[in-house]
Order: structure tokens, then sequence, then C-alpha cells
């Protein structure tokens, strides 16, 4: 049963998968691991209501790939993990972005590495979500902060997926995940569908339109559908030896979101015309948001989607700022990323504070971080 | 059914050998797939990597081709997102065995109405020939220049005890009764079993004394004991599969109840 409009006090992993269902998820399949085993447990009961296919499976790179094979079936597909299950599950995420199958990936972190701290939270996998699979490819990602956002970010995370044909991962960790709190459900949610192709001509799904993102062959409707991870034609022949049809694919795939990144981006800013800007996302963003909340000095943007890197929202606030605080939960993640496209914007000084070990950074210590840096 | 029809000409050339074993087990499919009526519109081919695993490229239907060992994880998920569509695995014993083991026996354990035809040459051909979970004791290949120290797997065993629902064994050189079985396996709901041995010329041939295709088809004619007159007892298929003996036959054909016979079953490709 899809849950009504209303006010809900829920746990960051219902809303996530209540969210699911309403985006029209009809397949999930899993393997349990904390913090993560609820969106499954949940799912095994609300999916086969709902219509749709739970699945348990023998590990983690078998739920990826019954996923991608849910999703060429038709079915908006999603699955759900943590650190360890995305380490397994890299080769099919690659093989996800090349044959563009839109599928859905929660990622609820914990501490890393190896099996590191189950039961606590971190952002030690931004990086392996963007690169962990070998190739050049791209991925969305959002990075919820509430429970509010863990609910709005996986409809949006559906409905990016299915629009540019991509793995599509919601970012979350044990703080998020766990944490309960306030859910509105509106009256109207936006719901996209994967743009099918029509059989007038058989060779249309191929003509790549303007925004690069070919329709989507769903089986068993006689389109003949090829779908393979070799370097292939825009008409699915298989050509892994011609340097021009990899470049084109390779480049095709990668453009497809980098050049929609104002599409896809999503964030929030506090106090944009502070001297001195927080960058923070998902639960390293806690301490932060108290400070520039109270603080005319500081500011925050913080990015609620960092895949595609926010390249405009970063320049923005680094070009009126004279330096900026990037806050992780990892050793510095995505500390590289934003001090690239900060220093080019003309911000003088980035700094990072990173925490490790469970907890995100608490307003204490970011006051203490931003005394240091003389900005208070 | 016209032989043509069932074939993608806008694939080929095709990538196999001369002599290669996979053109006769996709001809003994092919007409097994056309005399139980199978619509090529309604069947799903899925695959992982593998010179077996490309055989689902030249099939004039929908195809998958996915990573490598994968290939029955991918199948589950397309048919439990779409159970009205037929869907068929092929995969070699690299794929299945090795790297994809565990999928092979959770697949046999959790019956999913899938047909899995495993093409095994007993090398990994496309990579050049190196020792696979299925080539014999003592055998050559470029990872086994001093004969290969390790034991093989019997699949078809594997199969029968972790549970599927239908299993059986030939060789490239069985056309009819191979042929029997797809039609059995087609007929037959719940995860199907099917191990060909067939013969890889360049690659397992060429190093160990049988670079004639015909000599490895003479080879199969010669080990091939039903199972049920094996010399020895299941106990010992281990050791003698292939290296003496490789038993054939309809292995086990019985009535587990499918996963999604239980769950129900209903399409959810629509209506999203």
């Amino acid at each position: 049963m899809n849950i009504k409009p209303g006010e809900y006090f829920l746990q960051g992993n219902e809303a996530c998968m209540e969210a699911a269902v309403l985006a029209g998820a009809k397949f999930f399949a899993g393997y349990p691991i904390t913090p993560s085993t609820e969106i499954a447990e949940g799912l095994a009961s609300m999916l086969p209501e709902a219509g749709g296919e739970f699945l348990q499976m023998e590990d983690e790179i078998a739920c990826i790939s019954a996923v991608i094979g849910a999703s060429w079936g038709g079915a908006k597909s999603i699955t759900a993990t943590s650190g360890p299950g995305l380490s397994l599950m890299q080769e099919a995420i690659g093989y996800a972005a090349m044959t563009e199958t839109p599928v859905v990936i929660v990622d609820v972190m914990r501490g890393g590495p190896s099996t590191g701290q189950p039961t606590r939270a971190s952002q030690g996998d931004i990086l392996a979500t963007k690169y962990g699979s070998h190739g050049d490819y791209q991925v969305i990602a959002f990075a919820p902060a509430n429970v509010q956002e863990m609910f709005d970010l996986t409809v949006k995370a559906f409905n990016y997926a299915e629009k540019y044909r991509v793995p599509t991962f919601i970012l979350s960790d044990a703080e998020i995940g766990h944490m309960r709190g306030l859910l509105t459900v509106p009256n109207e949610i936006k719901i996209v569908n994967r743009k099918e192709k029509g059989i007038r001509r058989s060779d249309e799904a191929y003509d790549v339109p303007d925004d690069l993102v070919p329709p989507f062959e769903t089986f068993g409707k006689g389109h003949k559908a090829t779908v393979t991870g070799i370097t292939h034609t825009a008409k699915a022949r298989v050509e892994p030896e011609d340097p021009t049809i990899h470049q084109q694919l390779v480049k095709r795939l990668n453009d497809k979101i980098t050049n929609n990144r104002r599409d896809i981006n999503k964030w929030e800013v506090i106090g944009p015309e502070s001297k001195t800007m927080i960058v923070s996302y998902g639960s390293a963003s806690f301490g932060g948001r108290e400070v520039a909340a109270k603080d005319d000095r500081v500011g925050l943007l913080r990015l609620k989607s960092i895949w595609p890197l926010p390249v405009e929202p970063i320049k923005e606030v680094a070009s009126k700022c004279e330096q900026l605080l990037v806050c992780e939960m990892n050793l510095g993640q995505l500390y590289w990323g934003i001090k690239r496209v900060a220093l080019e914007a003309g911000c003088k000084r980035v700094e990072l504070l990173s925490k490790i070990g469970g907890d995100p950074p608490s307003p204490g210590e970011v006051r203490h971080k931003l005394r240091e840096m003389g900005a208070i | 059914m016209d032989i043509f029809d069932f074939y993608r000409k806008d694939q080929w050339p095709h990538v196999f050998c001369p002599g290669c074993g996979n053109g006769t087990v996709m001809n003994c499919f092919f007409r097994a797939f056309d005399k139980v009526g199978w619509k090529l519109d309604n069947t799903v081919f899925v695959s992982g990597i593998g010179c077996s695993s490309r055989i689902p490229l030249y099939i004039n239907s929908d195809a998958i081709h996915t990573t490598h060992g994968r290939a029955i994880a991918f199948a589950t998920g397309i048919k439990l997102s779409r159970p009205e569509l037929d869907v068929v695995v092929f995969t070699g014993d690299g794929d299945l065995g090795a790297i994809g083991g565990n999928h092979f026996i959770n697949g046999c354990r959790r019956n999913v109405d899938l047909d899995v035809i495993c093409i095994n040459n007993n090398i990994y051909g496309m990579t050049g020939g190196q020792a696979s979970i299925t080539t014999p004791h003592e055998y050559i290949s470029t990872t086994t220049p001093r004969g290969n120290r390790e034991y093989p797997f019997d699949l078809a065993e594997i199969a029968v005890a972790a549970g599927a629902n239908y299993v059986a064994r030939w060789t490239t050189r069985h056309v009819h009764e191979l042929t029997k079985s797809i039609v059995a396996s087609l007929n037959k709901k719940g995860f199907n079993f099917i191990e060909v041995v067939s013969q890889c010329p360049t690659n397992f041939g060429r190093r160990n004394k049988m670079a004639d295709p015909s000599a490895l088809l003479e080879w199969f004619k010669e080990s091939s004991v039903r199972r049920d007159k094996a010399r020895a007892a299941a106990v010992d298929h281990v050791d003698l599969n292939l290296a003496g003996q490789i038993t054939t036959g309809e292995f086990v054909s019985r009535e587990r109840e499918c996963y999604h016979e239980r769950t129900g079953g209903s399409s959810h490709g629509d209506g999203h």
C-alpha cells in the first residue's frame, strides 16, 4: 500500500522504502547488511503488497545483477546496501552505466575500510560510488541529511535514473538511516518514467536525441533488444576494436550526465553573503548548519547531490566568500574536487574539517576549526 | 520457422573458431525451440562472458550479454519482473562453475523458471586456453603446462545435489539426445540445467593431441557412458568426469515448486 499524504514520524530507512514504493519501484533484490537491512526487511512485506517482487539473493553481486535484469524487464528496480556490498557491486555498476540501465542503489554508509564500523556512520563511499568501477563513467548520487530528504531524494533518484538511464545512488549513512524524524508526504509527487522506444522503425531507439539519452527497449515487446557491456555501435553491434565507436559511446555516456548537471544537482545555501562558507553534505553538515544559523560571519552550502559534482553552486559561493571550509566524515574525499573548483573561482583558502569514527562533527568542533581559520 | 529467422545476421561474422561446438548446440537448441513452439518475441536470452556467452548476440530476440559469471542472477531478475517471458541462459564452464559458481548452486536451489544451457569445453577458450574448473586431471592448458594438478567439477551432479528441477548431460556428439533433452527442459517449469560437453579444438584439443575437431568428437563417443551404467558410483564421479568417462543422460527430472509459482508471479513490467 502506498503511503498516504500527511505527516509521519519515521526512521530514515523507512522513509526511503516508502518513497521507493511511491515512486513506482516494482523490484528489490537485497542481501542483509548493517546499517541498511531495515530497507530490505520493510520492502519484503511492502513490495509484494504493491504488486512488486522482493528477492533476497546469495550476495550483493547477485542483487545488483538481478536488479539490472529486472530493469530490462521494465520494472523500476532498487537495491540497498552498505560499503562492503557496494564494493562487491562495482563491476555491475559499470555494466549498468555502459548498458544505460536505470537502477537505484541505496548505500547506507558505515565506517570502512573493510568491515570497519558496521553500526557507525561515515561518508567513506563518496569516491567509491563515482570511481569504483573500471573505465570512465558517470553516476548520479544524492546525499540526504534528514528523514524528509531520505523520502524526497529517493523519489528523485528513481526519476533521474529513469530520465538519464543511469545508476543513481542515495548516499545515506547509519546516522540518517536510523534517525527518526518528521516526514511530510505531499499530495502530489512528480514521477518520471523512462522514455520507451516506439516500434515504428527498427533502429529508432538508437537515434541519440539532443539530451543524449536513447529511448529504452523493454524486453518482451518485440524490440529484439541487444544489451551488452562490450563497446557497441548505436545499433547495438558489438565493436570492441574500433577506437572511434568506443570514443563516441563513452563520451556520450559521460556527456549525458555532465551536460545536464544543472538539471540534476540539488543544494541549499544558508547565508550566501558570508565571508566564510562551509561546504558539506549529509550528516557531516549538522554541526556547520547550527553554526551558520547563528553566526552571520559563516554560511553553509549544503549539497543534496554530490555526483555529478555540483560545480555551479560551489563556484557561486566560492567566488563571493573569502575562505571555504569543507566538512566531511571521511579523510577528505570530496575536498579535492571542491577545492579545485573553489580555487579556480577565485576563493583564496579552502580548508578541510574531516572526522571519522562514527560521529558527525559537532558545532563546537566546527567553531574550533573556524577559529583556527580566523573566521570567528 | 526457418533456421535463418532464428539467427541475427546483422551481428555476423561470429567469433567462433572453425570446428567449435557452439554451432552444434545452437542448432540443437533451435530445433528444440521450434518443436516446443516457443516464440522469439516472447523469449529473452541471457549470458555472461566467454565464447558460449556470445550466443545470445546471434539470436534474433531480446538478448542480454552480461558480466562474467552473473547470467543466472540477471536472468532471475528478468524472469521475476516478467514471468510471462521465457528466459534462457547460455553459459560456459568458467562462467557458470568458477566465477559464477555461487549463483549456479543458488539458482538450482531457488528454482526460478529458467533454462540454463552450459557449454562445457573444459577450457577458457576466449582468453586463449587456460585451465578451467572442468579441465580433466593431468590435461594440458596454458596455465597447467605440466598437466592439471586439480580435479574437475562435475557440473551436472552439482545441479542435481543443489536442487535443479531437471538435469541432463550430453556431448556435441549426441545431437539427437541433446535436442530431446532441450525439448524436455523447455517444456518443464523450474530451474532446468543442461550441460553439453563440447569441443574446443583451438585451445583444448590442440594442446592435448586432439587438434582435429573430429578427434575430440571421437573421444566424446568413446568416453560417454550412460549415468545408470557408469562404472563407478556417483561418489567417484568427481575424478572420473572426462578423464576416461563422461556420464551422460537425463540425470533428474522432478517437480519441485518453482519460486514464482509460490509468490503468485504477476508481471511488473507494465504500467510504471
